[in-house]
């Protein structure tokens, strides 16, 4: 149909990574509030927290998998909903905008925190 | 009895548009809603819906009854009245050739899709192929579909998609003949079944199950498809 | 919700014209009328021999009346009893037809019968099995070992309690593998027959669209099951109308044995649904109002499971004699109970659910209402093995009717005879509807033209059409049909008598003038069901009033036809085919074959079960 709907993506490696990702947002969801519940928080504890190596990797996965767990859900959503019915014939345009607007959203949420992480060290 | 009657002839009409209509008949609420049917077609005989076997094994007279999707010969009408009150559509997402007759041809083409035949190139024995009770017993659920698309016309995810999406009907069949232990094209079913709207459009909203008249679960075949697919990709 | 509208384009919206010199054609070098399981048996194997083939259907060919058998398919597979022989087979069906099936087409059905249904399990059918794998056979009436002699068999070839289901979804399949073309939600008007008599094809309804088209074919086939809406209940759809039976009358051919129904013994009380005789089969029983298993008074060897014929007339004796159950002691009672829960899940699945939903009864705890029940024409058009269309020549003897076959139940090869035995019609559907496609794609190979087809021959053909079109005022399609179905009902039942059916002829005829006077008030283009409905009722009528003359005449009582004013089998007069002909309405005698090739004929003995 819509160039970016055929553009040979794989249902079973989508459906695998919405899984995985959503198994490691919600790994990364409950070590962060369990060290938010282990004591009082201040700037330089949380600092001292995320600048350490392995969290910063793991803060880092957990960014990649909200992307791509963002975009395929998005994506999803776009196809759903996107359609001549209430469309019209334009559909495919609206289709087009509605992901490239996704996909802007998508890397801006996955370059900003990833500059913060990374900008933690400095 | 009072019906709400949905009618529309496009060569009359316009717009589709409800018909109300009193029906009078002492114990209407033992009666089938195909019965029902029948007495007003009899009083105006431009009503138009499919039927035929009215014993809910043929699958032509599926239609929405009070929001819900069902067989008009096997629905008792105190089943689905609401204080005294009936209104008859036809099956939701599918193009509406005239009245309660829906135009069927998307969904059996997804049923087409898959292949819905026993692949098996060996040269078959003499006598029968053989299969085990127990074999047999995992085409239990399956085979018995009748076609009727009340499923998948209660699928929002078939509404959106029907092009692309097979919907419950077409997937418990594809799943009828995975199962099959006499049917040797497993790779190339999955294989056909593999891309992000086949099979992975369905949510598991489980709406086919509450629709469907034989008691089949196509979600469960839907998730057995996936396993499938999933070991498959490992 | 815009995309349920669907405007046509401007120049659709006109009401149909039925102008014969201008109707569209479409050419196939066979067409078959019909998507049931006789009809996509024979298109399955066209198409596969790469022929032109289209199967024609006025309902989705899975929503054909096939899909509702239940019991099985009977064939001797050795399956249950390693010993069975299709020859035990044979005997019975040449015994149950009460000597009038044709032998030779029953040796063709029961010789060729396993070969069709190991097919059907190839192609996927899902029968269920035994514990060595092999295809579940269940006991089903008139069935027996070593030629009556060896007690009970069980020779019927099962899916659970959805045979029909799982044998017309599975040709529909293989039919699609093999790109058959489908004309689907077609009807089939009447048949184009030209001067010489030959048929050319069929004038045909697009039922969507009201789309009137000359269907022309080299072969024509006609497949379009039972009538058994002629009465006012039967185990039968809603669709069998017996549309081929009145398009073969209406063009002057002959039908043989049309007095011949068949009343099933279970179908459910007031609701007319049948339950499988595999109930029986599985070790149900019936009782009356007493609690009493009469059967065994009538029929003291075979009981419940002597041949339908038997097994009716004793129900209707038990309820005329007053031991019938319920407030109006109008019906009796069929036992399941006892066979506990899991037998009845397992075997008859499909059973308690119509149990459930139309006799409101659980038969795992309680017993479910019955009474004899129309529900299969024995009759039909005649035809020979290959399924080719017969009338009578000049000398009265069978002539081919060039370009037409007919298979199933709208055909009479004959093999059912006066009373047909249970799961014999489903291998009768394979069988013959095998045999004429194997016989079509013979001819083709030996080349054969399409026929000409004058102006004249499409309009008599489209005349119908025309004639409800320009109905105005009169009465009601509705209204006659149920008048046609009650008059049917009381006089040709199980029991049928002179006086009554003479009264009937003189009533039908009459009914005649009203439906040739009747009004269609319903003349849009788009899914008119109201017409479908009107050019049904023709066809009811022609079948009815053939049951009409010809039961008044067969003044015997054989099989399914019993007299009370001729009790008695007449064979020295009636062991013959009957033929109606439509145009004279004259009843003519046929001879019925008793010569098979391979084994000795079957000589008629009186009958007991
Ligand atoms: C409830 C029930 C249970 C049965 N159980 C068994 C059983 O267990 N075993 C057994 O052997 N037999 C059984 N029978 C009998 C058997 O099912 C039927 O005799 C058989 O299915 C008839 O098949 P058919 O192909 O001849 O016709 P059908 O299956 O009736 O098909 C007729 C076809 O013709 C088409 N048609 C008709 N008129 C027209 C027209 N004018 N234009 C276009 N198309 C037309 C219809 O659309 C349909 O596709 C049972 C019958 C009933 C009623
Ligand atoms: S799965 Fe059920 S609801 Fe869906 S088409 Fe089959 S019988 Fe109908």
């Amino acid at each position: 149909m819509t160039p970016v709907a055929s553009l040979g993506r794989s249902g079973l490696a989508d459906f695998v990574l919405q899984r995985a990702t959503a198994v490691v947002l919600a790994a990364f969801a409950l070590c962060v509030l369990g060290w938010f519940l282990a004591a009082p928080v201040n700037h330089a504890r949380l600092a001292a927290f995320f600048g350490t190596l392995p969290m910063r990797a793991f803060t880092t996965l957990a960014i990649l998998a909200l992307a791509a767990h963002a975009w395929i859900g998005m994506w999803t959503v776009g196809t759903d909903y996107v359609r001549r019915h209430y469309f019209g014939r334009r559909h495919a345009l609206y289709l087009a905008i509605y992901q490239i607007g996704c996909a802007a959203l998508v890397f801006l949420y996955l370059v900003w925190p990833l500059a913060v992480v990374w900008g933690v060290a400095r | 009895m009072r019906i709400s009657l949905y009618r529309y002839d496009p060569d009359a009409d316009a717009a589709p548009r409800m018909e109300n209509l009193e029906l009078d008949i002492p114990g209407v609420g033992d009666l089938m809603v195909l019965d029902l049917l029948e007495r007003l077609k009899a009083i105006d005989p431009s009503i138009a819906y499919r039927r035929s076997c009215r014993e809910g094994v043929c699958g032509s007279d599926g239609v929405n009854m009070n929001g819900r999707n069902g067989l008009a010969c096997t629905t008792p009408v105190s089943e689905v009245a609401r204080r005294g009150k009936l209104t008859l559509r036809p099956l939701p997402g599918l193009p509406v050739i005239r009245d309660l007759v829906v135009d069927m041809t998307q969904f059996y083409r997804q049923y087409e899709k898959i292949k819905p035949f026993l692949q098996n190139e060996d040269p078959p024995p003499a006598r029968e192929r053989l299969q085990t009770p127990e074999d047999r017993e995992k085409l239990n659920g399956l085979y018995e579909c009748i076609l009727c698309a009340c499923c998948s016309t209660s699928c929002p995810s078939f509404w959106w998609n029907p092009e692309k999406f097979v919907g419950p009907a077409g997937l418990l069949q594809a799943y009828r003949f995975l199962a099959d232990s006499r049917d040797t094209a497993t790779e190339e079913r999955l294989a056909e079944l593999e891309d992000p709207f086949s099979v992975f459009r369905c949510r598991g909203i489980m709406n086919c199950v509450s629709a469907c008249p034989k008691g089949l679960n196509p979600t469960r075949a839907i998730g057995k498809i996936r396993t499938m697919l999933v070991e498959r990709g490992i | 919700m815009p995309w349920r509208r669907r405007q046509p384009p401007v120049a659709e919206r006109f009401a149909p014209v039925v102008d014969v010199s201008q109707l569209p054609v479409m050419e196939f070098d066979g067409v078959i009328v019909g998507g049931g399981g006789a009809g996509l048996r024979a298109g399955l194997q066209l198409a596969r021999s790469g022929l032109k083939t289209a199967v024609l259907s006025k309902v989705f060919p899975t929503r054909s009346h096939t899909v509702s058998a239940q019991g099985g398919i009977t064939c001797a597979i050795a399956s249950e009893d390693p010993d069975d022989d299709w020859r035990w087979h044979m005997y019975d069906t040449v015994k149950g037809s009460d000597y009038i099936g044709d032998q030779d087409a029953i040796e063709y059905m029961c010789s060729v019968g396993p070969e069709a249904v190991y097919e059907l399990e190839h192609m996927g059918l899902p029968f269920t099995r035994t514990e060595s794998g092999r295809i579940y056979q269940r006991p089903f009436g008139g069935q027996s070992k070593n030629f009556g002699k060896g007690g009970q068999a069980s020779r019927t070839c099962a899916a659970e309690d959805r045979t029909g289901h799982a044998l017309l979804h599975t040709l529909y399949q293989n039919n699609l593998r093999a790109g058959t073309v489908f004309l689907n939600e077609w009807f089939a008007v009447d048949l184009v027959v030209n001067q010489d008599g030959a048929v050319a094809g069929v004038v045909a309804l697009n039922i969507e669209t009201g789309e009137v088209v000359f269907v022309k074919s080299k072969a024509t086939v006609l497949a379009t099951g039972g009538a058994g809406r002629i009465y006012a209940t039967t185990t039968n759809a809603m669709t069998n109308t017996g549309d081929g039976v009145g398009m073969a009358l209406r063009a002057g051919l002959p039908v043989q044995d049309i007095e011949m129904w068949q009343f099933h013994p279970t179908g459910i009380h007031r609701a007319g649904v049948l339950v499988t005789e595999g109930c029986r089969g599985e070790g149900g029983y019936l009782v009356n109002k007493d609690g009493e298993r009469f059967m065994e008074r009538y029929a003291p060897n075979a009981k419940d499971l002597a041949s339908r014929d038997v097994v009716a007339r004793s129900m209707v004796q038990e309820i005329m004699e007053g031991r019938g159950a319920g407030e109006n002691a109008d019906h009796v009672l069929l036992k399941l109970d006892h066979l506990g829960a899991e037998t009845i899940h397992k075997r008859l699945p499909g059973i308690v659910e119509l149990a459930k939903t139309f006799a409101h009864v659980d038969p795992v705890r309680e017993l479910i209402p019955v009474v004899p029940t129309c529900h299969y024409m024995m009759g039909g058009v005649p035809t020979n093995v290959h399924g080719q269309a017969l009338t009578q020549g000049a000398g009265s003897g069978d002539r081919v009717v060039e370009g037409l076959y007919a298979i199933g139940e709208a055909a009479c090869v004959s093999v059912h005879g006066a009373n047909r035995l249970g799961g014999n019609s489903l291998l009768d559907l394979v069988v013959f509807g095998r045999a004429a496609g194997l016989h079509i794609e013979e001819t083709m190979r030996q080349g054969v033209a399409f026929r000409a087809a004058s102006e004249t021959d499409l309009e008599r053909a489209g005349a119908r059409l025309v004639r409800w079109d320009h109905s105005v005022g009169g009465e009601s399609v509705a209204k006659l049909k149920e008048e046609l179905q009650r008059l049917m009902l009381v006089n040709f039942n199980v029991f049928r008598s002179g006086e009554r059916m003479r009264a009937s002829i003189h009533q039908l005829a009459e009914l005649r003038e009203r439906i040739g006077q009747a009004h269609l008030a319903d003349k849009s283009r788009v899914f008119n069901t109201a017409r479908l409905e009107a050019l049904e009722l023709d066809n009811l009528l022609e079948v009815a009033e053939a049951t009409a003359i010809v039961a008044e005449a067969r003044t015997e009582s054989r099989g399914a036809h019993a007299r009370d004013d001729y009790t008695e089998r007449d064979d020295e007069n009636w062991l013959c085919h009957s033929l109606f002909f439509p145009g004279e309405r004259r009843v003519a005698k046929r001879a019925v074959n008793f010569a098979p090739k391979t084994v000795d004929t079957f000589a008629p003995t009186a009958r007991s079960y």
